[in-house]
């Protein structure tokens, strides 16, 4: 059958999500993206609304089981309060969902119950690379087999929380084919830059650069082990969650130049009774709404087990990144110079909106 | 729950609707698309006889719960109807709209009229011939702006008959629905008219003209772009009395209440979706002809890149497939909600702009994208491009949907934004 509405569970979920996006991520964000700091009790009271925790089996500490359709909305609903937010709340998603997907039994037993348990701790990923055509399944970082495991070499940018984290996973390349490897802090030869990265957009979070030299993987620290693992579920959950939060911060661009629109008056009418606005609003509408069914599909054939959910999964995560760039520049221009001052926040969501075409691997659901 | 699983019967459904499509309606596209106004009769009598077998007397869903039907299913009638009008349209949009069965007309009845009236209307779809029906709404000087319409109504209340005057334009199967043919049943078309010109919409109401009453005729066949198989007509109506009861709701104007206007309008977010699922269908038809033709070239469309790697016909490739799955996917969620009788404007609209908007441009960049190929009448690719166009015109156009979209996010009334 063809269903389009949340179970009450879901809904449940969405509404606890909901109200902490509105008075939590929502009211510190402006104050995070200047200061460069989310406040960790923030991050702790997202992490405690328990969506990774839902995620995860008993059998590994946690209270539930995976869906992809309960995380791409999720995804939105944090994404809706405040883009750095969400992704700082889900950081160790980057870490535990690779392992749930296509990590050995030993595995999953190792850290799964370790990270749903206990408080937030970022636990993270290193995916993306310096380059232009930076593309995860041609990695230039690279895994050699040498001495009974593996040894990485290789630059890699842009990774949440590095300085912080217990451990993270390193996607490099073997053999031509991507694969992750798990990475505890203070391996030998895993330098951290000491300086943040600095970017346009996501001021708030903390990125760090990596530089690889010869650190040595033992193979039970290889994802999956010697057996390795498929590369489509990890992308596909990246993609998805890339995709729901691009509609989460696309609806809140909408929602906020629609109310703007609502109030503003030009030539004796609110400016919203003007065709060239209301046009522009009803096509935001209208393209938020087309991206959010793909994706929901996408997500809904992921926990089908349909063969071509990562495709799908994909054409959802294109599809969002031109739909959130067109939302919130046009969200920008119906605020006018209004719009490109700080003190409203359709600025910081257009800077937002432009980097999700680079921000495959930075979001898992 | 978030689901999207086709459910069964539509399988089955699609499975002979693909098979009606490949042989009844591809074959003979490019034939009726250069023989203008010429009748595809075997089309027509071959879907008349297998909606008659499978009970299916009129295009328009039924209300009525035959009695027996005991298990509560979900309804899907108009999932059903647009999952049938997308694959008919990837078959030939133009031949599916000669689809006998009543379309707008019947579905006018069906939304406005009474159980008499439905019964007394409706009736006729399952009998022997295809029988036509036909939505007169259009007039020379107003198109989307429905309500500056002239055509009237005066009820003589001598002989208790309306005295309908006016010309209406741009009817869909007009002509089969009024001027007598051996092969054809007798049908009707549903006239908006004014029944007091003072209180605009309020006086807003649809008549019924049955095929052979005097003073009613088509005086026109346009010669169209695209869907030429569909015959469109220009009829006038010159002092044509019909009977008290064929008037479709209210027959006093009521002050309070823009019923006959609003009623109209409701036909509009049941058909809307459908009429999106007809474009949806033609734009399938024209990426699936592209991509075949490219893979014959050699060219395969690599998914999973990021977009720097992407070649150009790639790139546009996908961006095809994002628009025409969304687009579909609206038009789902629209039909749905109508199944399950929630307030679908909005959806219904949604759909319509996008699908105006996805058919238009897949089939112009399909078209560019063969070069050569795609712009020869060799392949029918040339043909759907022209028969895309309508979709963003006809059932509103892509304007006026997108202004039912703004009015409805905004909630403003169509006085707040005109």
């Amino acid at each position: 059958m063809y269903a389009f509405e949340p179970s009450e569970e879901q809904k449940m979920l969405i509404d606890a999500i909901n109200r902490y996006a509105a008075n939590d991520l929502r009211a510190a964000a402006r104050e995070a993206e200047e200061s460069g700091e989310l406040p960790p009790k923030l991050i702790e009271k997202g992490w405690e609304l328990g969506v990774l925790q839902a995620s995860i089996p008993e059998a590994y500490g946690g209270f539930g089981e995976r869906s992809a359709v309960t995380g791409v909305l999720a995804a939105e609903e944090m994404a809706w309060g405040d883009l750095a937010g969400a992704m700082a709340v889900f950081t160790p998603h980057l870490f535990a969902l690779p392992i749930l997907l296509t990590g050995s039994e030993a595995q999953k037993q190792e850290y799964l119950p370790a990270i749903v348990e206990g408080e937030w701790r970022p636990y993270t990923a290193a995916m993306i690379e310096p380059f232009f055509d930076f593309d995860p399944q041609a990695l230039r970082t690279t895994a050699e087999e040498r001495d009974g495991g593996y040894v990485l070499n290789g630059i890699k940018i842009w990774v949440p929380f590095a300085a912080q984290a217990p451990a993270m996973i390193v996607y490099a390349s073997l053999n031509g084919q991507t694969q992750g490897f798990i990475v505890p802090a203070g391996t030998a030869g895993l330098e951290i830059s000491s300086e943040r990265e600095k970017l346009m957009g996501l001021n708030a979070l903390p990125f760090y650069r990596l530089t690889l030299k010869d650190v040595f993987i033992p193979k039970t620290q290889r994802l999956g082990e010697e057996a390795g693992h498929a590369m489509e579920p990890i992308l596909a959950a990246q993609w998805v969650a890339q995709a729901a939060m691009a509609v989460g911060v696309a609806r809140a661009a909408f929602e906020y130049s629609r109310d703007y629109a609502k109030e503003r008056e030009a030539f004796g009418v609110k400016i919203a009774q003007k065709q060239a606005i209301a046009f522009m609003l009803a096509e935001m509408a209208t393209e938020i709404e087309a991206i959010r069914l793909l994706n929901w599909e996408a997500a809904w054939k992921m926990d089908t087990g349909k063969e071509d959910a990562w495709q799908q999964a994909y054409l959802a995560a294109v599809g969002a990144m031109d739909m959130v760039m067109m939302v919130t520049d046009r969200a920008v221009q119906i605020l006018g110079g209004h719009g490109y001052i700080r003190d409203h926040p359709v600025e910081l969501w257009m800077r937002n909106g432009r980097g999700f075409a680079m921000f495959t691997g930075l979001m898992m659901v | 729950m978030i689901e999207f699983d086709p459910p069964k019967p539509i399988l089955q459904q699609q499975y002979v609707l693909k098979t009606v499509a490949e042989n009844m309606m591809r074959p003979v596209s490019r034939y009726f698309d250069e023989h203008e106004h010429e009748i595809p009769y075997d089309y027509i009598q071959f879907m008349h006889q297998a909606m008659r077998a499978t009970g299916a007397g009129s295009l328009a869903p039924s209300e009525e719960k035959k009695e027996g039907e005991k298990e509560k299913r979900p309804p899907i009638g108009y999932q059903m109807l647009a999952h049938m009008l997308e694959m008919l349209a990837w078959g030939d949009v133009g031949m599916y709209l000669v689809t006998p069965g009543g379309g707008l007309g019947a579905a006018a009845v069906q939304a406005a009229g009474t159980p008499e009236q439905r019964q007394k209307f409706l009736a006729r779809f399952a009998g022997e011939k295809p029988t036509f029906a036909a939505m007169c709404m259009t007039e020379p000087h107003a198109g989307s702006d429905t309500a500056a319409i002239r055509t009237t109504a005066v009820l003589d209340p001598q002989t208790n008959e309306w005295v309908i005057n006016g010309q209406k334009i741009f009817v869909t199967a007009g002509d089969k629905s009024l001027t007598p043919r051996e092969e054809f049943g007798k049908g009707f078309i549903v006239v908006w008219a004014t029944i007091d010109p003072s209180a605009g919409r309020a006086g807003m109401r649809a008549f019924v003209v049955e095929m052979g009453t005097p003073g009613v005729k088509v005086v026109k066949l346009e010669k169209k772009m695209g869907i030429r198989v569909s015959d469109t007509a220009a009829i006038v109506l010159d002092n044509v009395r019909v009977p008290f009861d064929h008037i479709l709701g209210s027959p006093t104007v009521e002050k309070e209440t823009e019923k006959g206007f609003k009623r109209a309008m409701l036909t509009f977010d049941s058909t809307r979706p459908l009429v999106a699922a007809t474009g949806v269908g033609v734009a399938r038809a024209a990426l699936e002809f592209l991509k075949e033709k490219l893979a014959e070239n050699g060219i395969q469309i690599r998914y999973g890149l990021p977009r720097q790697k992407l070649t150009n016909i790639e790139r546009e490739v996908i961006d095809m497939e994002i628009m025409l799955r969304s687009a579909w996917l609206m038009v789902i969620k629209a039909v749905w909600m109508a199944d399950n009788r929630m307030p679908n404007a909005l959806a219904s609209s949604m759909s319509k702009v996008k699908a105006g908007d996805v058919v238009t441009r897949i089939t112009q960049r399909a078209v560019e994208l063969l070069g050569p190929l795609g712009y020869s009448r060799e392949y029918l690719l040339e043909k759907w491009f022209r028969d895309a166009k309508i979709t963003d015109i006809y059932e509103g156009t892509g304007q006026i949907n997108r202004l039912i979209v703004a009015r409805q996010i905004l909630g403003y009334t169509g006085a707040e934004l005109r």
